[in-house]
Formats: C-alpha cells, structure tokens, sequence
C-alpha cells in the first residue's frame, strides 16, 4: 500500500479544506487557508514537484497567510459574518459543486494515452543552455515570455493596490507594519535573522540554475526578512512616491525586456538567449527579477499609502 | 490501477468543489477570498497531476505545467494581495453600515 | 548499513511520539500557556529527533549540515512565537483578570 502516505495526505488537505470554508470565525478561517496552503507544499513533492512546493510553502502558504491576517486584524467584526444564506441555494450550491468535482473526477480519471507532454521541447531547450534545473529553463528561456508577462502582472497589481490610496495621502508611506505592542522577542529575531535569511534567499536564486529554487522563491524569502524588520518595528515602511522604491519596482522587468530585445541583435528573436552569453545574461536577469519581486510582494502585503507625505 | 498522481487529481476536484461553495455562498468578501484561493489551489494541483502524468525525456515530470503553477501562484497571490486592499478600502468608506475606525484615524493618533 | 538504518528508524520513531505527545498536550490541556508549553517542548525534541535521524543518511557533510540549520532556523522561531503567544496571554490577563 504505497498510496497509504498519499491517502493519509489527500484526507487532511480535504479535512482542512471543508473546515475552512465551513468555520464560523473568520481568523479560523485565514489559519485553515494556511494549514491547507502548507499541507498543499507536502503534496506537491509527492507529484515531483519540488520548485512548485517551494513556491506554495512560499507563497501559497506564507506570504499569502500573513496578507489575509493582517486583513483580518484590520476588519471589523460583523455578525451578520456567520449566516449563511436559505437552505434552497445551500442545496442547490452542493449539487452544482458536486456535478463539478464529478466531471473533473471524470477528466482524472480517465486519462488521455500517451500523455500530452511538452517535456521534449523544454530538455531540447536544456541542452543548449547548460543549467540543471528544467523548471528555470522553462521559466527563463523556453516560456521567458509567460514570465515576463507575469513581472508586468505584478506590478499592475501594485499599482492597482496604490490606487486605491486616498486622495490626501497620496505619495505617502504605508500604515506601519508594528503591533501595538512592542516585543523583545520579535525584535531580537529581526535583528537574528535577516542576515541569515538574506543568504539563504540568495542561495535560493543563485542554486536554482541547476537544483530546486529559483527567483520566485528566493525573491519571497528575500520580502519576507525585510517584513519581518518593519514589522519589528526596526525600519518603517518606504513612502510610495519614493524614485528608489519605483527604480526597484520596476528593475526586474526592464533588465528583462532590454535582454528580450537584445536578442533581437545578439541571437534569434526576442527573448532568445546567444549560446555563448547565456549563463551570465541569465544571471543577471535574475538577479533582477528577485530583487524586484522581493520589493514588490514586500510592497502589497504593505499595502496602500496611510500617511501624508512628509 | 490508481496511481499516486489520480489520488492527487481527485483531492483536486475536492478543493475546486469546497472552493467553489465557498465562493459561491460566503456574504462576506474576506471569506470569498479565502475560498478563491482555494479554488484556485485545487486548478493549480490539476496542473500538477498533467505534469506528473507527462513525465518524459528522462524527467519525472513535464516541467512546463509545473512552470506555469508557479506563475499561477505568483499571480493568484498578487489578486489577493488587490482584492485584500479593495474590501479593506470599502470598509473605510462605509459603504455597508458598519461602525469603522481607517488605519489613517489610527496612525495620527500614534503618530 | 542496516545500522544506519535501525538508528535512522529508532530516531525517526522517537521524534513521532513527541510530536504525539504535544499534540495530545495541544488538545488536552486547559489553558493557552501550559499548551504552549507542550508544543514548544515537545516539538522541539521531537524535531531534534526526527534530524538526528535523518543525519546519517545524508550522502554527504554539507547535507546534513543544511539539515542543522535547518533545525537550528526551527528553534529560533518556535522560540519566538512561543514568546510572542506567551506575551499576548500576559496583555489579556491584565486586562481581564476575572478571564
């Protein structure tokens, strides 16, 4: 029974899943999302995918719990929070979720022979590049253009979270980050470990050229640390009208873009890598793209502007 | 017989079904959130089993849906981080009759 | 090899029951500090353990170095959130002594 584990693993996710949208409370809600967001990481390196579990622990569970804590912390309780609607539209809702779970149980369990694969076309593109891990050639250079698109998604979304300032606070810098109560604790792990995470984040990036990592997930540890120091209360957070902060913001897609171009000159066609300068542009690229990544997630969990300028 | 990627594939369509409920029947938006990003997860872990399933040319598995659950993730979490901003700004403008005190009232009185 | 491997399973099962024994803790004890106690107590040995036993099967010194640190990492913000929840039980008793 080597699908014990897996069964084990599915039940919880499945559990936790129902509790979460069943619970009354809304904190208990946001820490269930959580605990399905990391159980999730678990079954992603079960299918063999390591990056995408990284990424989830990351992201999924991580910087997405904290963003809808921090939410919850700042709503107003609501009693009318825990009525759900008329017993017709609950019946009704189950049918139409499970009519959908039957078909989509249907797609897996019935599966196309062979497999459709795009596997062949992303090691092709390995070969010419030297780097180890296929994920990063697939995100780098064999679909750099979805990545692209995705950097540029981010920062419309930071935008669109900047818009939503109001009008007398425009330019300013977000509510701060710091409890109502100062903790040693908490400031003495800001002050611990950063360093350490910085170097741990940069190894991320830097090892995801031939083993699990990469930009994503190095760029998140790299946005959590600097949250963990405003949110100690050692740095308070930058105002938006800041040129730096706009610089960073909007450093990994430009690099990006101008090495897209550049292979219009120097190999063929936009966004192709020249087989003698691939590593290094790669590189650079994604050091770019990190940084930009760690500002803008650092950013939008920050959230809109608070405080006038000063 | 049933192998570890279907037994993933069928606790996929469990969260699309939970998260669509959810979306579905929350009043609140927090709640809808929460649920969407459920939704959203169950889709992402349908990627992962394709992925499994089309392991090829001396890979476990297809790397390129796995590259695109990445983006996904990236992506749903920037919506969030947006649709969080989005029902906390409506909190403040009162637009449902709830008593509220905007982070802006609280930061001048510490500031 | 086989003894790498009883020590690996012997560790391994130990660092389970530790994390049985502070969940039993989570789950049955009255009130917030004295399971926190049983978490941060038990899941700490119990982590430690579950390392332990996966040192030797490491393939090489800086495997099971990174292993360390990542226990290391573990401690320091179990103990901080440790600190921080203890903290906030303290703010509520003060300001509700009755609760």
């Amino acid at each position: 029974m080597t699908l014990l584990p897996d069964l084990a693993l599915v039940l919880l996710i499945l559990t936790a899943a129902v509790w979460t949208v069943a619970v009354r409370d809304r904190r208990d809600a946001v820490i269930g999302f959580i605990v399905v967001g990391l159980l999730l990481s678990l079954a992603w390196v079960r299918l063999n995918a390591v990056d995408v579990a990284l990424t989830e622990a990351a992201i999924g569970g991580g910087a997405t719990g904290l963003l809808l804590l921090r939410a919850c912390a700042r709503l107003v309780p609501r009693p009318a929070e825990s009525v759900l609607p008329h017993p017709a539209m609950r019946i009704l809702t189950v049918l139409l979720c499970s009519a959908i779970a039957a078909g989509l149980a249907a797609i897996v369990l019935m599966p196309v022979e062979p497999p459709a694969t795009l596997a062949p076309e992303a090691a092709a593109s390995m070969g010419e590049l030297g780097l180890g891990n296929p994920i990063t050639v697939v995100l780098l250079a064999y679909r750099a253009l979805d990545t692209l698109l995705e950097k540029v998604v981010l920062v419309l979304a930071l935008i669109g979270v900047w818009t939503l300032t109001p009008d007398q606070f425009w330019g300013g810098a977000p509510a701060s980050l710091r409890a109502q109560q100062s903790s040693g604790a908490l400031t003495l792990l800001a002050q611990v470990l950063p360093p350490v995470g910085v170097v741990i984040g940069v190894y991320l990036i830097w090892n995801g050229a031939d083993h699990p990592g990469g930009t994503f997930q190095g760029g998140t540890v790299l946005a959590a640390m600097w949250l963990l120091v405003m949110m100690a209360d050692l740095r308070e957070p930058p105002e938006i009208r800041l040129h730096s902060l706009r610089l960073l913001v909007i450093l990994g897609p430009v690099v990006f873009l101008v090495a897209g171009f550049a292979g219009f000159w120097i190999a063929n066609g936009f966004l192709s890598y020249p087989p003698a300068f691939a590593k290094p542009i790669i590189v650079i690229v994604e050091a770019a793209l990190a940084l930009s990544i760690a500002v803008i997630l650092g950013m939008l969990v920050a959230g809109p502007a608070a405080r006038a300028p000063r | 017989m049933i192998g570890t990627a279907t037994v993933y594939g069928l606790c996929a369509s469990g969260l699309v079904a939970i998260g669509l409920y959810g979306l579905v029947l929350h009043p609140t938006p927090l709640r809808k959130v929460i649920a969407f990003n459920l939704l959203g997860s169950g889709t992402f872990v349908l990627f992962g089993v394709a992925a499994r399933r089309g392991g090829a040319a001396g890979f476990l598995a297809d790397p390129v849906p796995q590259a695109m659950v990445i983006t996904g993730i990236v992506v749903a979490f920037a919506s969030t981080a947006l649709a969080v901003a989005l029902l906390l700004r409506l909190q403040e403008t009162g637009a449902s009759s709830i008593e509220t005190t905007p982070p802006e009232q609280q930061d001048n009185g510490a500031s | 090899m086989i003894l790498v491997d009883i020590f690996t399973m012997a560790a391994v099962g130990a660092g389970m029951f530790f994390f049985l024994a502070g969940t039993v803790g989570l789950l049955r004890f009255p009130d917030t500090l004295s399971r926190l106690h049983a978490l941060t107590k038990a899941d700490n040995l119990g982590f430690g353990f579950i390392v332990l036993g996966l040192l030797p099967q490491s393939p090489d010194v800086l495997s099971g170095l990174k292993l360390v640190v990542v226990w290391l990492l573990v401690q320091l913000a179990a103990a901080t959130a440790g600190q921080l929840i203890a903290q906030f039980v303290g703010l509520e008793r003060r300001r509700d002594p009755a609760a």
